[in-house]
């Protein structure tokens, strides 16, 4: 399908917003827009990180689905007790498919759900006396763990527990960290005020706990920040960087530890690649303990050489070197990977809509394929998401911030894109319209993407999904118009 | 007042961040820029304007600091 105009794209907008009562009308028509690279600032364009409209079908998550799902969840030694009823935690346990080794139940519990489980007489007399049981309950259990987080649920806050005092005192008793977090889920308007207030409570928790401590430190120190090792992620892209001669002190929060996250302020630079998520404590390591930051991409060959020699450039000619021979050694099979899947791939469009960095990250992934990315749009992103954003995308593309159901439904039924890039809500309603979708969420059970070895995985997944048969044979033959005024015609 | 932080990159440019409404921008003019007296009325590049207690000049960026807004953009 040969790209819109601006013109069209404008006009599609305007076709899709004409559903909906004036006001509705008004404040969605803020959150789509048509990209033009020329300008600067997003915010010219369009609004985000606004509350969502009543009535629309949202994607959107909760504050506490952004701090126990995505940043505190992963840390594996770690006990992290959905504080409230028992939904929040089980409904979404486990769903990230944040790998990691160790024994469950036993050191790790990545993909256990702990809960103190509130009945009516815990709101109504409150629940801190039951988190106190439960701390010690947890810890008589399952003694090999290093420490808890207290993921408080809407109610928490209702109610007026005092959980940082119940936090402090169990912490002393069993000589453990116990943080509290406040990221009851009808804080912000979406789950990215809860990555902030995670970010919050690393910082004043947890951050802090070795300054001064000893630590065997080496020039080329740094830590990978924002990636959350689904499907494998941040092994693929660890190996990268110690290939090239770094040292990864710690992972955040993929596979991590509580004794990596101390570990932090003694590195060299940070490793972003999940800005939305992870940018407030990497603002505040560069202040404090005067790290630098770098935000990074590792989707797709091109985009992998660009960032690990900027990665490189921070360090001595040794590091630079070993940027180039990692670079070198995989393009060869990059190129194969390329060869393979582009002339099958080459010119199909694909639409996205996620969350975090990947609506801009997993474009030059699929520009390495000869894809075209034809529209994409974020969760729960801010003004500097689509800043960076805009440059990526190609002229006249769609963007939509916070898509309603609906908007997304008409935009793919317009745009006719090859594949859609989403989550499991949408992935079947497409999948009935006979457009293939891949889960941009947790790879669709498949992974890793991240790095070369995820590219290759990447190419096969994509193709795997646009060259199904599948989607073909959705219409029944009775329904094929075409073809059947085709036969009469012949015969 | 608000607690902002303000960045130098690595060309000397000055950014500036507001923690609280996760507002990234640049700065385009500040008033006093030498050793001794830095800060003063600050422009950002999204058209807002903030203003810093003329100091002397932050050993070491980022720094946070209090800072009166003047003019918000939006
Ligand atoms: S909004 Fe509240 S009740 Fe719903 S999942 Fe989030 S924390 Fe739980």
């Amino acid at each position: 399908m040969s790209a819109l105009t601006r013109e069209e794209t404008e006009a599609l907008i305007q076709e899709v917003l004409e559903v909906y009562p004036e006001k509705a009308k008004k404040d969605r028509a803020k959150h789509l827009a048509v990209n033009d690279q020329a300008v600067e600032q997003s915010k010219k364009c369009i609004t985000s990180n606004r509350k969502s409209l009543p009535g629309v079908m949202t994607i959107r998550g909760c504050a506490y689905a952004g701090s126990k799902g995505v940043v505190w969840g992963p840390i594996k030694d770690m006990i992290h007790i959905s504080h409230g009823p028992v939904g929040c935690g089980q409904y979404s346990r486990a769903g990230r498919r944040n790998y990691y080794v160790g024994t469950t139940g036993v050191d790790t519990f990545g993909t256990m759900n702990f809960t103190s489980d509130f009945q009516e007489k815990d709101i109504v007399f409150g629940g801190d006396k039951k988190l106190a049981k439960l701390i010690n309950e947890v810890e008589l259990l399952f003694p090999l763990h290093r420490g808890i987080s207290v993921q408080s649920e809407c109610p928490i806050g209702l109610i007026g527990d005092d959980i940082e005092a119940v936090s402090k005192k169990g912490a002393k008793e069993i000589g453990k960290p116990i943080v509290p977090v406040r990221c009851e889920g009808f804080r912000g308007v979406s789950q990215s005020l809860g990555h902030h207030i995670a970010n919050d409570a690393v910082r004043d928790w947890v951050l802090d706990a070795r300054d001064g401590a000893p630590f065997e430190s080496t020039p080329y120190d740094v830590s990978i920040i924002g990636d959350y090792n689904i499907g494998g992620d941040a092994w693929a892209s660890r190996i990268l960087l110690e290939e090239m001669g770094l040292r990864v002190v710690s992972q955040w929060s993929g596979d991590g530890t509580l004794a990596e996250m101390e570990k932090t302020p003694k590195v060299k630079l940070n490793l972003l690649h999940c800005y939305r998520s992870m940018n407030y404590i990497s603002r505040h390591m560069e202040e404090k303990y005067g790290i630098p930051w770098l935000e990074y991409n590792f989707f797709g060959p091109t985009k992998i050489a660009e960032s690990l020699r900027a990665i490189a450039a921070h360090f001595d000619d040794k590091i630079k070197e070993g940027a180039e021979k990692v670079i070198a050694r995989y393009q060869p099979m990059m190129d194969a990977v390329i060869a393979k899947y582009k002339p099958r791939l080459g010119g199909k469009t694909v639409m996205l809509y996620v969350g975090g960095l990947r609506p801009r990250h997993v474009i030059g992934a699929y520009e390495d394929l000869g894809m075209e990315v034809t529209g994409t749009g974020y969760e729960f992103a801010h003004g500097d998401d689509y800043d960076r954003t805009i440059k990526e995308m190609g002229n006249a593309t769609l963007l939509y911030d916070d898509v309603t159901g609906f908007e997304l439904e008409e935009f793919v039924k317009k745009l006719n894109p090859d594949l859609v890039g989403s989550g499991i809500k949408e992935k079947y309603v497409f999948q009935k319209m006979g457009i293939p979708l891949r889960q941009m969420h947790s790879w669709d059970y498949s992974g890793p993407y991240h790095g070369y070895d995820g590219f290759a995985i990447f190419a096969r997944d994509m193709d795997m999904a646009i060259s199904s048969p599948t989607f073909k044979n959705l219409v029944p033959p009775w329904k094929k118009k075409s073809e059947t005024e085709e036969l009469k015609k012949a015969a | 007042m608000a607690n902002i932080m303000v960045r130098k990159d690595a060309t000397g440019a000055y950014s500036f961040y507001l923690p609280k409404r996760d507002l990234e921008d640049a700065i385009v003019s500040m008033e006093f820029d030498t050793p001794d007296k830095w800060g003063g009325e600050i422009k950002l590049n999204n058209g807002g304007a903030y203003y810093i207690e003329p100091q002397a000049i932050p050993a070491r960026f980022p720094i946070s600091l209090r800072a009166k807004r003047l003019d918000a953009a939006e």
